[in-house]
């Protein structure tokens, strides 16, 4: 089955846009040298609306810890349970966090620590999600 | 010219001693029955005619008649909610005679429909936009320190109906908009069993132990459960719960169990609220408000994680301590929410309840944390004891001071009593004293 699709709106089309073009690109504070995401009006830390542009990351991280979705409440992915998801920190800003269901590494299996690489997976007709992979 | 919101919260650091500090109380309460869901053919079990009946017992307790109440502050939502999907509705059923003849007293209950089923002749104050009893406590504390009723009901609706909770409706559409645009993909429906389940297994690791080990916790939740009569478990028949049937239970985000969750309920809750010099003149002995507050934390990323909600907690914890003029050796009772198990320890933490420290929580419910012990940690049993009506933390609270916990009475001292409604960004905590001061 596959996976919810983000419906984007004034705030995130921006970063959608980027990751339908491969690329994983998120809000940077120019006065805090700080990323941001998922995206806001302002910066969290200096609240600066202005200071924000948009700054493509290399998209490298690491897995800090995992669940395993059993019986969970989303219709769309209940066919795919039991699934991984993952919390994957940034490497160029540690306090940034996203969600990976980890395709191809089998349910309870994840290999908590290990380096992990951005890729973009299709969940609709022209939408894609960034999604992480194990490096080897 | 409009008028201005009016500012009763107390959520940001640094506010210093509440300077209404012992001059409001709780004279009374009241239990509906709970029940697994409403029947649907039962009309005396309502959502509406069980807050009713939690009103009329809250005053009966107090010994107030309805002529007397000049505030009602009623949380505006079915706490199955309009997230709740399509089984939180009746319609598009036919609706029953009145006042059954709207979503009104079945899946939802307000101020101004129950002060007119109730028929209350001087009710002055029913705000709308209540908030949920995490806070609703709070908001009738200050409101009646700052004069705006003197004699207050306070009632908290927790609905169920046939259907698996908060299945359908969002939950079921195809695509995720607003905030939900950067979970729904990856299967994260955004609930607090998310929220807190990362920094749980962050936990394990950052300070040892396995997530079995909140097996004593969750089994002495129940334990205390079944000592409250009005509670789900005691009053349905459940059988204590052992450590067997805890591990041996199914998986709902694993490691989380469902054991680890709460069981939803329909039931209603009631609270009498007044100054403390009305309440020194009514049946019960006063149980006091101490102090009040509230937080409203923002995340700063996708997932908190353990250090952010560590930080949260200690904040909301000293925010307390500071209002009520209190510190940790002072808490005698102590009921922090439960609804996922994994959170309290977050909070007994936080709150260096009976010395317990960053990382001690598994040692500590591994120690003798029975009612009738030293440390009688939760001794309402929380929501994991008595289903999700959100409200046995308080009315254990209230009980405990009164001394009339019954069998879950504590042997300690009871003088002093921290209970709450909320996840480690947001909600509100209850300072409650035998004394005023
Ligand atoms: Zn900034």
């Amino acid at each position: 089955m596959p996976k919810i699709i983000p419906a984007p709106d004034d705030l995130s089309k921006p970063f959608w846009d980027a990751v339908n073009e491969k690329r994983l690109s998120v809000q940077n504070c120019t006065a805090c040298d700080r990323l941001q995401y998922p995206p806001r009006q302002t910066c969290f830390a200096c609240g600066s609306a202005e200071k924000l542009e948009w700054k493509d990351v290399e998209g490298k991280g690491h897995i800090s810890t995992y669940i395993v979705i059993e019986d969970g409440r989303l219709n769309r992915r209940m066919p795919d349970q039991p699934y991984n998801l993952a919390l994957i920190t940034l490497d160029e800003d540690t306090s940034v966090n996203f969600y990976s269901n980890l395709p191809g590494v089998p349910p309870y299996e994840v290999p908590v620590g290990a380096a992990v690489q951005v890729i973009f997976e299709e969940v609709g007709p022209d939408q894609l999600i960034h999604e992480w992979q194990v490096v080897d | 010219m409009a008028t201005q919101p009016y500012k009763w919260r107390r959520d940001t650091d640094g506010l210093g001693v509440w300077e209404h500090r012992g001059k409001v109380a709780v004279a009374g309460f009241g239990h509906s029955p709970v029940n697994r869901r409403w029947d649907e053919t039962s009309m005396d079990q309502t959502l509406g005619a069980y807050s009713m009946l939690a009103c009329k017992l809250a005053m009966e307790d107090a010994g107030v008649t309805p002529d007397q109440i000049d505030g009602v502050i009623c949380c505006d939502s079915h706490i199955a909610g309009s997230s709740g999907g399509t089984a939180s509705n009746w319609a598009p059923r036919p609706y029953f005679d009145p006042p059954y003849d709207s979503e009104w007293g079945l899946t939802l209950v307000n101020g101004d429909w129950l002060v007119k089923q109730l028929e209350l002749p001087n009710v002055k104050y029913a705000p709308s936009n209540v908030p949920t009893i995490g806070e609703m406590l709070g908001l009738a504390a200050q409101s009646i320190a700052d004069g705006k009723c003197t004699t207050c009901l306070v009632i908290y609706p927790t609905g169920n109906m046939e259907g698996r909770y908060r299945r359908g409706g969002e939950n079921a559409q195809d695509h995720a908009d607003g905030a939900r645009q950067w979970t729904f993909p990856w299967g994260n429906h955004g609930g607090n069993d998310f929220i807190n389940i990362f920094p749980h297994n962050q936990y394990c690791l950052k300070y040892g132990g396995t997530h079995d080990d909140v097996a004593p916790f969750v089994i002495n939740q129940h334990r205390n459960g079944l000592l409250t009569p009005w509670g789900y478990n005691a009053s349905s028949g459940m059988v204590q719960l052992t450590e067997e049937d805890y591990v041996n239970s199914r998986y709902i985000l694993n490691p989380l169990r469902i054991f680890d969750c709460d069981r939803p309920v329909n039931a209603s809750a009631a609270y009498l609220v007044t100054t403390a010099e009305r309440a020194r003149d009514m049946k019960q002995p006063p149980v006091y408000v101490l102090n009040h507050s509230q937080h409203n934390f923002t995340q700063r990323t996708t997932q908190p994680d353990l250090d952010e909600i560590e930080e949260w907690t200690d904040r909301a914890a000293k925010r307390m301590y500071e209002g009520a003029g209190l510190g940790p050796a002072d808490v005698d009772i102590f009921n922090p929410y439960d609804g996922y198990s994994i959170m309290s320890q977050f909070f007994l933490e936080a709150f260096h309840w009976h010395g317990v420290k960053r990382g001690d929580s598994f040692a500590f419910y591994a120690d003798d944390i029975r009612v009738e012990g030293p440390h009688p940690f939760s001794s309402s049993g929380g929501n994991l004891g008595n289903g999700r009506t959100r409200t046995a933390m308080y009315t254990d609270s209230i009980e405990q001071l009164r001394g009339t916990a019954g069998p879950r009475q504590v042997t300690v001292r009871a003088e002093t009593a921290l209970a709450a409604f909320t996840t480690p960004s947001s909600g509100g905590w209850m300072m409650f004293g035998k004394h005023p001061s």
